[in-house]
């Protein structure tokens, strides 16, 4: 396990996603309406689009592109457009601070 | 997901015409939805689904023309999806329930015998009565149309329809100069308000497009390597190539020699049925009733081809609800995205929010204030999210307050959350 920091627990609204850079690598980082956190790959599977301008809803993140839908905890794709599932990444918070493993 | 037993007994095997956007995904939605029966997807084109509205954006830009296939050939196989490429229906039999299709690269036509029938024929472009002009839908055009733009040069577009605009785009950055011409008064007359065409516009004249509107090519011919189009206001060009992207118009021929009621469009019910209760057409060729504005619509766009095949897959098997989708729309030219939800032109009022950003949404209202259409322009994805919401607006159909919706402050999502609480 390799935990990087990524952001602030305030850096995220509930409900929503923003984008982050490891090492030139795009990651999308979601809180939940729980105020659990998630961490994906940061493009969509079907266009490469970034995903943190995307509309994130009762647990599912929506491409801001074509509106592909993802869930949050797991990737799953939920259907057509998109029909490859997106990379997730464990997440922890500590001290109000997101870490995520990219493995 | 319900299973075969609970479909209707009489349906085994369900032929879908048109292997485009929406034929295909109905195709894979039955399964989806539990059919075991025979499913037969015949298309015109030879190869199988590919998506239409990259031919027009990414397909300009690059080297080497890669077609975004939503399906693979494997995935259509293990669905048990007989998939009859390179073939076109020639008739339809409706007292027999057969379809005759022409000769193709198998072999011999056949006639091909259906429980349920689907019709996804989408669209042809319209076309001037004038040589020597190429037009974009499929992959083939879009292979032609590469072949003309270059990093010099002059292009004519014709049209500035959201294809015109783009191909407009995709020129200029080859390095190409472009002439836009438009009949009509504006850019995107048919798609959005003119607030949001405005700044459109101003984003083609920024890049150097010169759009002349109420402008028409009177008449066009070949002069040495180049062409010569005259104008409708005298004025001449000499151009390398004519392109135009003048609206299209629904392929109903097959579905009007069998006896279908056509009238701009296969005219179907609110679950996708044609005049014959058997048979159902959705995507570009279907006209079908809009429950919020009340009247007939007929949509050309990706998401509609996706959502009406959802629609009629369910319908074919008796699980069919009325379609309510709300329709949406996107386009990109440059760096910027144009998203649109819902039927422009069917509000009573307007209301503008002015984003601290710069972006400007354009807000449809109904006489009871409920939200029926938005549209806006805006750099990379920044306008999506606000139109996503503003869709789940629409769809709410609750009255809602114009000046909080005029306030950028408050949240469109806390207005959302608000109105389905
Ligand atoms: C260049 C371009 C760019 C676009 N960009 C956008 C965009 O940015 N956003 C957006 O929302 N929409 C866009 N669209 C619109 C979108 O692609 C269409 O609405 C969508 O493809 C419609 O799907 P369809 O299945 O109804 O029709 P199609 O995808 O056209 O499929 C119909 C198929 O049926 C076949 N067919 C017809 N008759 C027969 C017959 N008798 N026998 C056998 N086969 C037959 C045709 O050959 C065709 O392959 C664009 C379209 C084009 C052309
Ligand atoms: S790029 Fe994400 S849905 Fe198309």
């Amino acid at each position: 396990m390799s935990w990087t920091r990524v952001c602030e627990i305030d850096d995220v609204e509930e409900e929503d996603v923003i984008g982050v850079s490891v090492d030139g690598q795009d990651i999308a980082v979601y809180r939940d309406e729980d105020g659990g956190f998630h961490a994906s790959e940061g493009h969509c599977t079907h266009e490469r689009m970034l995903l943190c301008e995307g509309l994130v809803m009762d647990g599912i993140i929506e491409c801001p592109k074509h509106n592909g839908r993802f869930r949050i905890t797991d990737g799953k794709a939920m259907g057509a457009p998109v029909t490859v599932d997106l990379r997730t990444y464990p997440v922890k918070v500590e001290d109000g601070e997101v870490h995520v493993d990219l493995g | 997901m319900s299973t075969s037993a609970d479909l209707p007994p009489d349906v085994r095997r369900i032929v879908v015409v048109g292997a485009g956007e929406c034929g295909t995904h109905a195709a894979m939605a039955l399964r989806d939805k539990g059919f075991a029966g025979e499913i037969t997807l015949i298309g015109r084109e030879s190869v199988h689904a590919y998506e239409r509205p990259p031919l027009s954006k990414g397909a300009l830009a690059v080297d080497e023309l890669a077609l975004v296939h939503p399906w693979t050939p494997e995935q259509l196989e293990q669905a048990r999806i007989a998939l009859r490429l390179g073939v076109e229906v020639t008739d339809i039999d409706l007292t027999a329930g057969t379809v005759t299709t022409s000769t193709g690269p198998q072999g011999a036509g056949e006639v091909v015998p259906w429980d349920r029938l689907l019709l996804a024929l989408g669209s042809d472009p319209r076309r001037l009565e004038i040589d020597e002009v190429t037009y974009l839908r499929t992959h083939e055009d879009a292979e032609a149309l590469r072949a003309l733009l270059r990093s010099q040069g002059h292009l004519l577009v014709v049209g500035a329809g959201f294809i015109g605009l783009e191909i407009a785009a995709g020129a200029r950055e080859r390095g190409m100069d472009v002439t836009v011409v438009e009949a009509g008064p504006r850019a995107l007359g048919r798609i959005v308000p003119e607030e949001v065409a405005a700044q459109v516009s101003a984003l083609h004249d920024a890049h150097g497009v010169s759009l002349r509107v109420t402008t028409t090519v009177a008449g066009l011919r070949r002069d040495g390597d180049g062409l010569r189009a005259t104008l409708s206001d005298g004025d001449e060009l000499v151009v390398d190539a004519v392109v135009a992207g003048i609206g299209a118009t629904p392929t109903t021929a097959l579905a009007e020699a069998a006896g279908l009621v056509v009238d701009d469009g296969i005219v179907v019910d609110a679950a996708l049925r044609t005049s014959d209760p058997r048979v159902f057409a959705a995507g570009d060729c279907a006209s079908f009733p809009d429950a919020r504005s009340g009247g007939r619509v007929r949509l050309e766009s990706w998401r509609n081809a996706h959502d009406q095949a959802e629609t009629a897959a369910a319908s074919m098997l008796g699980q069919g609800k009325a379609h309510v989708a709300v329709p949406w729309f996107w386009s990109d030219q440059y760096d910027q995205m144009l998203s649109v939800a819902g039927l422009p032109g069917t509000g009573e009022r307007s209301v503008l929010r002015h984003r601290d950003d710069g972006v400007l949404l354009h807000l449809g209202l109904d006489a009871q204030d409920r939200l029926v259409h938005a549209a806006a322009v805006g750099s990379g994805a920044s306008v999506a999210k606000d139109i996503r919401v503003a869709e789940k607006l629409i769809a709410a159909a609750v009255p809602l307050d114009p000046t909080q919706l005029m306030d950028p402050g408050v949240p469109l999502r806390s207005i959302l959350k608000a109105a389905t609480a």
